[in-house]
C-alpha cells in the first residue's frame, strides 16, 4: 500500500489498483456545527476503493457525525461529501435515496427494528430492492446470511430482535448491512460488546468483504487492536479535526497529547 | 489558589444595565422565536409528507396495518365514550327542554350536536390520546434507537415507509369513527329519552328526522378527516423530533397530545367557519315542524 501525497496534513488517502476510477468517499472541507458547538472543523478524507478505513478517537470527538455525512444522513454547514464521483453534500431526498443503495451501515446498537422479526429485518432490504427475490429463494437468501455471521437457526424463526443478546443483535445488524451487497460499509463500533471470538469473526468478514467483493469499508471503533489488523489506513479524529493519518506506526509514533495518552491507556491494559 | 491548594472562584462580574436589558430581550424573544422556529419544522413535515405521498411503491401492509391501529384500536372507546356522551347530552337537555314541554326535540338537539361538533371533536380527543401517544411513542423510539437511520441507509425514505400510511390511515379512519361515536351517542340519547324519560319512540325519531340534513352528516365527517390528518402529522413529528432516550420519547408523546388536542379545539372553530358557507349555504328551518 501507498500512501498519495497530501495536500494538507489532515488529507489521507488510500490507493488501490483502479485508481482511473475515482475515489469511493471524497471529503472536502466538512464543517459541522450543532447549537453552539462546532463538532466538524474541516475534514479532508480520501478513501479509495476497496480499502478499510478506520476512525479511532474518543467519545464525542465527531466520529458518528462524520460517518452520519459520508451516508447523507446529516448535511454539511460547509465543505463537499463526495460518493462515487457525486457531491451528495446537497443532494435532494430522491437522489440520496438512490445514492444509498450503494451503501450498507452497521450502527453502534444494531438498530433492528424492534417491530420485526430477526427474518424479516434480514429479508427488509431485500424485499425493498430485490423484487425478484420471493418466496423460497427470498429465505434460502436470508438463511444463507444468517449462515454467513454464525447465527443458528432458532434465532431466525418468529423472534424478535429484543429476545436476542447483544452480540447476536450485532450480526444480525451486519447480515442486514450485507445483504443488497453494497459497495460501501460503514461500520460504527462492530466489535463493541461482541467476545474475543466474534471479534475476530467479525474483522474476518471486514477483510474477507475487501478481498473478495472489493467492499470499500470505513469503520469507527474503539477496539485499537482490530483497528491494527484490518485497517489500510486509519485517522484519529480529536474535536473536530483529523490530528493524526496513517498506520500503526503512525499512532503509536505521534506527539498530540490526547493521541498520546489514548495509545498508551491501551498498551497499559494490554501487557 | 487557597493556602489549602483549592482554587479560588472566579468573583462574579457585575451585571451591567446593558447586559441585564439585553438577557430580559433575549428571554422574552426566546418563545416567539421557539415557537416559529416549531411551526416552521412542523410546516417542512407537512410538505415533505406530501411530497412522498403520491410516489411509489405505496406501502398497502404499513396501511392496512395502520388503518387496524387506528380504527379498530380506537373503535372500544369511542363506541363508550359516544354512548355515554350522547346519554349525558340526552338527560341535560331533556332538563332544559322540559320546560317549554319540548322534550321530543331532544333527539334532533343531541344529533346535530353529535353530528357536527362533538362527534368529531371528542373522537379526535380520544385517537390523539390512544392513537397519537402510540404514533409519537413508536416513532420516538424509533429515532433514539437509531431505527429511522437505519432504514434511511437501506435507501428506504422513512417519511414514505413510517408517516405516510400513519397520515392516510388517520384520514381514511376518523370519519368512520366520527360516524360511529355519532350513531352511538344517538342510542345514548334515544335510551335516556324514550327508555327513561318516556317519550313515544316515534315522536322521537319523527322529530330527529325532520329537523337534520344530511349536510349536518358531512360537515363532522370532513372535519374528522382533518382531525385525523391533524393528529397523525403532529404525532408523527413529534416522534421524529425525538431525541435523549426514554424520557425524549415521554416527552415527545406528551406534546404529541397536548398539540394534537389543542389543534382539534383550535380547528374546529376555524373549520366550521369555513365549512358552514361551502355545506350548510342555506338553512333547514322550513323542515321544522310548524
Amino acid at each position: 500500500m501507498t500512501t498519495q501525497p497530501m495536500a494538507k496534513p489532515e488529507t489521507t488517502a488510500v490507493t488501490s489498483s483502479r485508481a482511473e476510477r475515482p475515489p469511493a468517499i471524497e471529503i472536502r472541507g466538512l464543517r459541522k456545527r450543532f447549537g453552539d458547538r462546532e463538532v466538524l472543523k474541516g475534514i479532508d478524507l480520501v478513501v479509495q476503493r476497496g480499502s478499510i478505513l478506520v476512525i479511532l478517537g474518543g467519545s464525542g470527538m465527531g466520529k458518528s457525525v462524520l460517518m452520519k455525512h459520508i451516508i447523507g444522513l446529516l448535511q454539511p454547514d460547509a465543505g463537499q461529501v463526495i460518493v462515487d464521483g457525486e457531491d451528495i453534500s446537497h443532494m435532494s431526498a430522491l437522489e440520496l435515496k438512490r445514492v444509498r443503495r450503494k451503501f450498507g451501515m452497521v450502527f453502534q446498537q444494531g438498530a433492528l427494528f424492534d417491530s420485526m422479526t430477526n427474518w424479516e429485518n434480514v429479508a427488509f432490504p431485500l424485499r425493498e430492492h430485490r423484487k425478484d427475490l420471493k418466496g423460497q429463494a427470498l429465505d434460502d437468501k436470508v438463511r444463507s446470511l444468517f449462515e454467513l455471521f454464525s447465527l443458528k437457526a432458532d434465532i431466525q424463526g418468529p423472534r424478535f430482535p429484543s429476545e436476542l443478546s447483544g452480540g447476536q443483535r450485532k450480526r444480525v445488524a451486519l447480515a442486514r448491512a450485507v445483504a443488497l451487497e453494497p459497495e460501501i460499509v460503514l461500520y460504527d463500533e462492530p466489535t463493541t460488546g461482541l467476545d474475543p471470538i466474534t471479534t475476530d469473526q467479525v474483522d474476518e468478514m471486514i477483510l474477507d468483504a475487501k478481498k473478495h467483493l472489493g467492499i470499500t469499508s470505513v469503520v469507527i471503533s474503539h477496539d485499537i487492536a482490530s483497528a491494527f489488523k484490518i485497517a489500510d489506513h486509519i485517522i484519529f479524529v480529536y474535536e473536530g479535526e483529523i490530528v493524526v493519518a496513517g498506520l500503526k506506526k503512525e499512532m503509536l509514533a505521534s506527539e498530540h497529547p490526547f493521541v498520546k495518552q489514548f495509545f498508551a491507556t491501551w498498551a497499559s491494559k494490554n501487557i | 489558589m487557597t493556602s489549602s491548594g483549592l482554587p479560588v472562584p472566579a468573583p462574579t462580574p457585575r451585571a451591567s444595565p446593558l447586559r441585564v436589558v439585553r438577557e430580559i430581550i433575549t428571554a422574552i424573544g426566546q418563545g416567539p422565536l421557539g415557537f416559529i422556529d416549531q411551526a416552521g419544522r412542523l410546516a417542512l413535515f407537512c410538505l415533505s409528507t406530501l411530497f412522498w405521498l403520491p410516489r411509489r411503491p405505496f406501502r398497502w401492509s404499513q396501511l392496512f396495518r395502520h388503518l387496524r391501529d387506528v380504527g379498530f384500536g380506537s373503535l372500544f372507546i369511542v363506541v363508550l365514550t359516544g354512548f355515554f356522551t350522547g346519554m349525558v347530552f340526552g338527560f341535560q337537555t331533556l332538563q332544559g327542554f322540559r320546560r317549554f314541554g319540548a322534550e321530543a326535540l331532544v333527539g334532533p338537539a343531541t344529533l346535530l350536536t353529535l353530528s357536527r361538533e362533538l362527534g368529531p371533536v371528542l373522537t379526535g380527543l380520544m385517537v390523539a390520546g390512544r392513537s397519537g401517544s402510540g404514533m409519537a411513542t413508536e416513532l420516538g423510539t424509533m429515532r433514539v434507537t437509531e431505527q429511522i437511520d437505519a432504514m434511511a441507509t437501506l435507501a428506504v425514505e422513512p417519511m414514505q415507509y413510517l408517516v405516510v400510511p400513519r397520515v392516510l390511515a388517520a384520514t381514511f379512519m376518523m370519519p368512520l369513527l366520527t360516524a360511529i361515536f355519532t350513531g352511538c351517542g344517538f342510542l345514548g340519547c334515544y335510551l335516556i329519552g324514550v327508555g327513561r324519560e318516556g317519550i313515544d319512540p316515534g315522536v322521537f325519531l319523527y322529530e330527529t328526522w325532520l329537523a337534520t340534513d344530511p349536510d349536518d352528516f358531512y360537515e363532522g365527517w370532513i372535519k374528522g378527516a382533518f382531525f385525523g390528518a391533524q393528529i397523525s402529522l403532529i404525532s408523527s413529528y413529534e416522534g421524529f423530533q425525538a431525541s435523549g432516550g426514554a424520557r425524549g420519547v415521554g416527552e415527545a408523546a406528551t406534546r404529541a397530545v397536548v398539540l394534537s388536542s389543542v389543534s382539534i379545539l383550535v380547528g374546529t372553530y376555524v373549520l366550521a367557519e369555513m365549512l358552514d358557507p361551502l355545506i350548510h349555504s342555506y338553512i333547514h328551518f322550513d323542515a321544522l315542524p310548524k
